[in-house]
């Protein structure tokens, strides 16, 4: 696959409101792939977290938007913790998903009420609230 | 030559079977080879080593000895200067190469055959005395930064300097850029001072617009004979008023400003040259190509055009040279898959510093050659033609992953809404401070850097299609430039193979850059006393790095002096 890069491009609408959301510079990514090699979920991602900056960075906006990457994220933090330049990738992740809901494209995400009483019972309380937080916000 | 003796050094590096190669060779050289007197020891290279060499030459009455180890590049010179001490010079030394390892049977015929040679050279060499003390007087060959930095060392040592240059005046391709990395300081103010403080200096004299035709003798006393250009124009007259220049009406693309601006026929290299004389370009001057023309001639106020003015040879004797003739650009127009230089708006590196240099033909505004319009998508293509062993130069330039930075950075201080893209396969950022400086240009300039080559770009309309990757995403990528900066390899300036041959036992790689004695141990020194190098005529390297090699090889120069000074000296000879 081809892709035309142009100043467009870089600063397609998506990394803009990704960075203004985040507060995070994707200029300054060094694709070390600290993150992804430190994610404990990154096995069941379609793109590594280092692979979600530079895609967005190029402009790749519908590769990012339907990738599963940022709804597999845990907000474990690991990656934030380990990044060398300091980008916190969690809120990058975070508003990824958060420009994903604003299009009202994920609605039929989650729903409560689908949800059977063993797995209520079973989920621990801040799986919810995280899980909630993340998957209806 | 009288007695010459033969010392094979076992030690462990030679490998497994010392006793056993020894021994086969040394059968073949008692046979077949002429010496008065043979040895071995388990490590010539040690305290005991010498001590036991030193007793040798002595208690054997030797005049010459033939070392054999496995690494006479770093060792020989160690053992030569500890004979030179012990014996005061008055025996002389050579250091050939064991094969390491268990070598075919081939080699070892080889090794004798070497042996031979060097017995050979040592009975043929003259007296070993040395002729008197050396002349204290140096010539530095290239008047760049390397070779200022040297000129100058060796004119506050108080030694007088004859500093060369084939161009009108002094500089090298400092001159020609715009700011330096990692600091961004402009290189004119850092230039400048030097250039200055060399035409000044009461050591220095410089010979402009010369090159070297001739070098004759050794260490200490060496005749060089210079040609000097035909620069139609006295020098000694010239005040260097600069009317000629501003009324000569022959205006061709300037080599200095890379293409990229206009010059005229009569010419410096920039207004604050040193020295502030023109000369006439005879390819392009109006008069000298087709007889009419001679305004220069009416304007200047002094009388000192002279169109009949001839070359003319100089001689000068000096005691050391140093070699400091710098680099050139790979040409672009032997990149076929960029457009082999054809393409007005794809430039090389020195062609975009003389777009940013404020004293550049654009004033410093970024401008494409083509149509002078504000480019707003600039591509960087890294690499090329280095790192590329198949189709052009195999090895890193050094300085292209920090000069691009530094162009991406003042393009888009320049051009605000502008973006810049570089193409690079790695970064290599080794110096000081460099790093940093290449993070900042991507996290506060900007700067979109795409992990992967360009196979090829091509003029589509009034833009240029550039076809690369990001190896990062694997997708090919195709960018749409107004304009395209290729960080062509740096290659050895021009001709500098023909003046290796013209120094004796100076030798240059397959490249043509000056091949150090010893890759470590000895990298400004040549194969031969008394010639050192400095800068980019040894391998590409940064400013900092060639400042460092041009005291270098001064501070070899001002040891050599000092060392035949005291060994010539009543006191050593009495010491005798
Ligand atoms: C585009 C570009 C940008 C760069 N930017 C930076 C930077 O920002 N910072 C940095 O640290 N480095 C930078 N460099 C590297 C820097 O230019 C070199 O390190 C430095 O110029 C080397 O100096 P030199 O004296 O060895 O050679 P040169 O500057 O090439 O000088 C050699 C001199 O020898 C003369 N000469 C050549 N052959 C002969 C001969 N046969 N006889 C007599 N004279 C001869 C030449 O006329 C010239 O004056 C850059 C290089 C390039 C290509
Ligand atoms: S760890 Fe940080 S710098 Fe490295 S790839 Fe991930 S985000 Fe980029
Ligand atoms: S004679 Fe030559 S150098 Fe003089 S003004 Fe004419 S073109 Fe220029």
């Amino acid at each position: 696959m081809k892709i035309e890069i142009s100043e467009k491009s870089v600063r397609n609408e998506i990394a803009r409101t990704v960075e203004w959301v985040s507060g995070q510079n994707l200029f300054a990514c060094y694709q070390c792939g600290n993150c992804t090699a430190g994610c404990p979920v990154s096995f069941a991602m379609d793109l590594g977290p280092h692979q979600v900056i530079r895609y967005t960075l190029l402009g790749l906006v519908s590769e990012v938007l339907a990738s599963n990457t940022p709804w597999i994220c845990a907000s474990c933090l690991q990656c934030t913790s380990r990044c060398p330049k300091g980008l916190d990738i969690a809120r990058i992740m975070e508003a990824l998903r958060t420009v994903v809901l604003r299009k009202k494209e994920r609605l039929d995400h989650i729903s409560i009420v689908d949800l059977t009483d063993d797995l209520i019972d079973r989920t621990p309380q801040i799986a919810f609230i995280s899980g909630f937080r993340k998957f209806l916000s | 030559m009288g007695r010459v003796g033969v010392v094979f050094c076992l030690c462990e590096r030679l490998g497994d079977s010392v006793d056993k190669k020894a021994e086969g060779i040394q059968e073949t050289i008692e046979k077949e080879v002429d010496f008065n007197w043979l040895a071995t020891h388990p490590g010539v290279c040690t305290k005991w080593g010498i001590d036991f060499l030193i007793k040798a030459v002595r208690e054997q009455k030797l005049e010459g000895v033939v070392i054999a180890c496995v690494a006479p590049k770093s060792v020989g010179p160690t053992l030569k200067k500890a004979i030179v001490r012990e014996t005061n010079g008055t025996v002389l030394t050579r250091c050939i190469g064991l094969p390491v390892g268990n070598p075919e049977p081939s080699t070892q015929s080889e090794t004798v055959e070497t042996l031979k040679r060097s017995l050979d050279e040592l009975r043929n060499e003259k007296s070993p005395q040395r002729a008197g003390p050396s002349i204290e007087r140096a010539m530095v060959v290239g008047g760049g930064i390397a070779g200022m930095t040297a000129a100058i060392d060796l004119g506050n040592g108080g030694y007088e300097t004859i500093l060369v240059d084939r161009l009108p005046s002094i500089g090298g391709r400092m001159l020609q850029l715009s700011e330096t990395f990692p600091t961004l300081d402009c290189a004119q103010c850092t230039l400048t001072p030097k250039t200055v403080e060399t035409g000044q200096h009461p050591k220095i004299q410089l010979r402009t617009y010369c090159e070297v035709e001739k070098v004759e003798g050794k260490a200490g006393h060496f005749t060089v004979t210079l040609r000097r250009k035909a620069a139609y124009v006295d020098w000694e007259k010239c005040t260097g008023c600069g009317l000629c220049q501003e009324k000569c009406p022959q205006k061709t693309p300037s080599v200095f400003d890379r293409g990229v601006g206009l010059g005229k026929a009569i010419y410096t290299l920039s207004p604050q040259a040193v020295p502030n004389k023109p000369v006439i370009n005879p390819e392009t001057c109006r008069y000298l190509q087709e007889g009419k023309c001679r305004v220069c001639e009416k304007v200047c106020p002094v009388d000192a055009i002279d169109y009949e003015q001839k070359e003319t040879f100089i001689r000068e004797e000096v005691g050391a040279i140093v070699v400091a003739t710098g680099f050139d650009l790979y040409p672009l127009s032997q990149i076929g898959e960029y457009g082999s230089g054809s393409i007005p708006d794809v430039v090389d590196g020195l062609a975009f510093e003389r777009l940013l240099s404020a004293s550049g033909p654009t004033t410093g505004e970024i401008r494409r050659p083509s149509d002078g319009r504000v480019p707003k998508e600039v591509v960087f293509i890294q690499c090329t033609a280095s790192r590329d062993p198949d189709r052009y130069m195999p090895y890193c330039s050094r300085v292209c992953c920090m000069y691009t930075a530094k162009h991406a950075k003042l393009y888009k201080h320049k051009v605000p809404d502008g973006r810049a893209y570089v193409f690079y396969m790695d970064i290599r950022s080794t110096g000081k401070g460099y790093e940093e400086f290449i993070q900042q240009g991507m996290e506060e300039e900007g700067t979109c850097y795409l992990r992967g080559r360009v196979s090829r770009l091509f003029q589509d309309g009034e833009q240029i299609m550039v076809w690369g990757v990001d190896t990062l995403t694997a997708k090919r990528v195709e960018i749409a430039a107004d304009m395209v900066v290729l960080a062509t390899a740096i290659i050895p300036s021009e001709g500098a193979g023909i003046l290796a041959q013209k120094l004796p036992g100076v030798e240059t790689d397959v490249h043509g850059f000056f091949t150090e004695a010893h890759w470590k141990l000895y990298p400004v020194d040549t194969g031969t006393d008394g010639i050192y190098f400095a800068g980019c005529d040894q391998g590409a390297k940064d400013i900092a790095d060639t400042v460092a090699q041009g005291s270098a090889a001064a501070s070899k120069v001002q040891a050599l002096f000092a060392q035949y000074r005291n060994e010539t000296s009543p006191e050593a000879q009495g010491q005798r």
